[in-house]
């Protein structure tokens, strides 16, 4: 085991206000949608679109960085070691196996975050972020106003913001459980606080690739 | 000394910026604050009436003035027989009728029910001297009255059951000296009192207005702006801005708020944007029938009982009003009243003398306009219902005759007969009466307009965004945020969230388990 630096300055300023941002955007999107009352409607909707501008800001700069820096190749999906990711998590931690991957700078993500974090960010938030954006510039059509967003009915694009805030929080509820399954139930967080992780090194890495492939007789040494 | 200066000008420059993000006056609404000056200065009168001889004299009859106006105002009468307060009716494309005639003449209403045939007490609010019947005729300009619009003095006013002639005490001379640009009274003469006693009809305009505060009306309050009806009711050749629609059905020279205050008035966009499909009044008049009650419920079943001598009586309610009536029947009066809300065009379809109709309640004054029409926006309504005289057989609502001087004449308010008053209203308007009569329920329709309130009693946005018992629980044709939610949506995101705890807390579950039978 050793401490490796692991997600930069921009990576974790950008995670924690994203996270802050959603969980704000569910606050107030949920006053909105009546389903408790908090700041006052007005104010809820004062607020969703103060911080879903925020939030697009944010996104156009992760974008950029994730582009710029090669980052985005952390979610290219991969089949490989998926079936053993789950295994893990449904069988394997109970039983004091090993995690099947090791974490790196080089790769961050498993496979099964790499899948759902990509679903994430091709799912869940384009269908807030679209929906969002249809509702904010919605305007029915009249005689005296300009038309921005009228032919798609306001129930459609209310409807795919909502399936999108749950399933958004959904998602938050069993990502925040997840970065309890490290090596300690807190070195996730404490990483994703300081940028610095407990990580096992690249050769142990090695030798349990070669423990789990023996487990899983899938190749005979 | 270096340190204490730069200390002292960082310190100010803190002070000030932490000044300026903290402090924030309200902005002020320039366009409204234009509008209060524009408003301040009313118009003077231009000439003295008194100083000119021609009114320096006696006058027999009512017609004689009107004689003496036009002798200075010449053709001014040709434009007053073209409008509808002279005429009754006017010519109109009418959705589904195509070109046709309509006003008071033919249409009906559910509360004194119609003017035909009872015309010697309705035309008190007629602007005709003499107007007794059908057969009062429209091209004498001798018979219009100048004095009820444009009397000054205060002391002009039309005799009851008289046929639109004055009182017979009025002092034609004061009057005809006195006259000028019309007041709030002289249209809430009729308009207020229209029904037959204060605020009985609209629910906003009544003799309170002449003298109210802000909270009451922000318009007209005598310690606000103090307008007067026709600083926006305004006339072009005596054509007056503005619809009321129990008599009138068309989209056209309507009297929109927007006329003074553009289509953008807020400061904040978001309400501004609401105005594509909610007009002014639907927040601003929340409540209307502020200072005294106005009749929402009348029940003609009901008239016709009498005393045990054989005599008309009356019952008053809680508030001082009539509750039921020998002539009329039984009301319901209620006072801070919110409105009903409803989409609305700018069109109406009136139940017209001689319709037939078979669906109940019926609308004497429908309302048109749907969620998906682009021209209608939600409008608050009072809605008067009630129900009234209707002809099983012809399937006609029947014009009774009410109105007579004496017994003997058919007239349902002397001989309290509704067999006869049926038969010779029927026979008055020319339309057949079958012989059988029942009561049908009746609904009418009257958009509020007035009582404005102050902005900070507006309504507040949750009052129609809230998913209980809001004021728009009952609106449809539109998704309103806060309102409407998807039935399966929410259930399965309620299912997924409750999914998501539950895999999480049984995986936790098992975590503890394994972690325990490990160490031991």
């Amino acid at each position: 085991m050793r401490k490796v630096y692991i997600y930069k300055k921009f990576e974790r300023f950008w995670h924690w206000t994203q996270a802050a941002l959603i969980f704000f955007l569910a606050v107030t999107g949920f006053e909105v949608h009546d389903s408790f009352s908090l700041f006052g409607f007005e104010n809820a909707v004062m607020y969703h679109r103060i911080a879903s501008y925020l939030l697009l800001g944010l996104i156009a700069f992760s974008i950029f960085w994730h582009f710029t820096t090669g980052e985005w190749k952390q979610y290219v999906p991969t089949i490989s070691k998926l079936k053993a990711q789950v295994h893990y998590y449904t069988v394997g931690m109970f039983k004091g196996e090993h995690h099947p991957t090791i974490k790196s700078p080089r790769k961050k993500l498993n496979p099964l975050q790499a899948m759902v974090y990509l679903g994430f960010k091709l799912v869940m938030a384009p269908i807030v972020i679209l929906s969002g954006l249809l509702y904010m510039y919605y305007k029915t059509f009249d005689a005296n106003d300009t038309i921005i967003i009228s032919d798609i009915p306001l129930d459609i694009i209310a409807w795919a913001h909502t399936l999108g805030a749950f399933l958004l929080l959904s998602f938050i509820i069993v990502h925040v459980y997840m970065t309890t399954t490290g090596h300690t139930p807190t070195s996730n967080i404490k990483g994703m606080l300081t940028g610095w992780e407990m990580l096992e090194d690249e050769d142990e890495q090695n030798k349990e690739e070669i423990s789990v492939e023996k487990d899983e007789k899938k190749r005979i040494k | 000394m270096l340190r204490v200066t730069t200390f002292i000008v960082l310190a100010t420059v803190l002070i000030l910026l932490l000044v300026n993000l903290l402090h924030k006056d309200d902005p002020i609404n320039k366009s409204q604050y234009e509008l209060r000056q524009k408003y301040i200065f009313k118009p003077s009168a231009k000439v003295d009436h008194s100083k000119f001889t021609a009114l320096q004299r006696d006058f027999e009859t009512p017609q004689e003035v009107t004689e003496t106006c036009i002798s200075c105002h010449n053709e001014r009468h040709i434009e007053v027989m073209h409008s509808n307060h002279w005429n009754w009716d006017r010519v109109e494309y009418v959705e589904g009728k195509g070109i046709a005639k309509l006003g008071k003449k033919n249409v009906l209403n559910n509360f004194c029910i119609g003017a035909s045939g009872n015309e010697q007490a309705c035309a008190k609010c007629h602007i005709g001297f003499g107007m007794d019947g059908n057969t009062f005729d429209f091209t004498n300009a001798r018979n219009v009255d100048c004095m009820v619009c444009h009397d000054q003095s205060e002391a002009y006013f039309k005799g009851a059951a008289l046929a639109g002639y004055p009182d017979r005490n009025v002092n034609l001379t004061e009057v005809a000296q006195h006259v000028g640009r019309p007041n709030k009274i002289n249209c809430g003469a009729c308009h207020f009192y229209s029904g037959g006693g204060n605020n009985v009809k609209h629910g906003d305009l009544e003799e309170s207005l002449l003298s109210c505060s802000r909270t009451t009306d922000v318009h007209m309050a005598s310690n606000g702006i103090n307008m007067d009806c026709v600083d926006c009711h305004t006339a072009e050749k005596h054509q007056i801005k503005g619809r009321l629609y129990s008599v009138s059905s068309t989209n056209t020279n309507r009297l929109e708020c927007t006329e003074c205050h553009t289509t953008k008035p807020h400061l904040n966009d978001l309400l501004n944007r609401h105005y594509s499909k909610v007009s002014c009044q639907t927040c601003h008049i929340p409540t209307y029938a502020k200072e005294n009650a106005t009749k929402m419920n009348w029940l003609w079943s009901e008239a016709g009982k009498l005393d045990e001598n054989g005599q008309p009586y009356h019952e008053e309610d809680t508030m001082g009003n009539h509750s039921y009536l020998s002539i009329k029947g039984s009301f319901k009066w209620e006072k801070n009243v919110q409105p009903e809300y409803y989409w609305f065009n700018g069109k109406a379809k009136h139940y017209a003398l001689g319709d037939t109709v078979s669906t109940f309640p019926i609308q004497v004054n429908a309302l048109l306009g749907d969620a998906d029409d682009p021209h209608a926006k939600i409008y608050p309504v009072k809605v008067h219902r009630g129900n009234q005289i209707y002809d099983p057989n012809t399937k006609m609502l029947i014009q009774p005759r009410l109105y007579a001087e004496s017994k003997g004449d058919s007239a349902f308010w002397e001989d309290f007969d509704w067999a006869l008053a049926a038969e010779a209203g029927m026979k008055d308007v020319g339309l057949p009466y079958s012989g059988e009569y029942k009561f049908v329920d009746t609904e009418m329709y009257w958009p509020v307009n007035h009582m404005v309130a102050p902005k900070n009693e507006a309504l507040s946005c949750n009052e129609c965004h809230v998913s209980q018992n809001g004021r728009l629980a009952s609106l449809e044709g539109l998704y309103l945020p806060g309102r409407d939610r998807n039935y399966w949506i929410d259930l399965f995101g309620h299912l997924l969230l409750i999914g998501s705890f539950a895999g999480v807390g049984i995986h936790t579950f098992a975590r503890i388990v394994a972690s325990k039978s490990k160490n031991n």
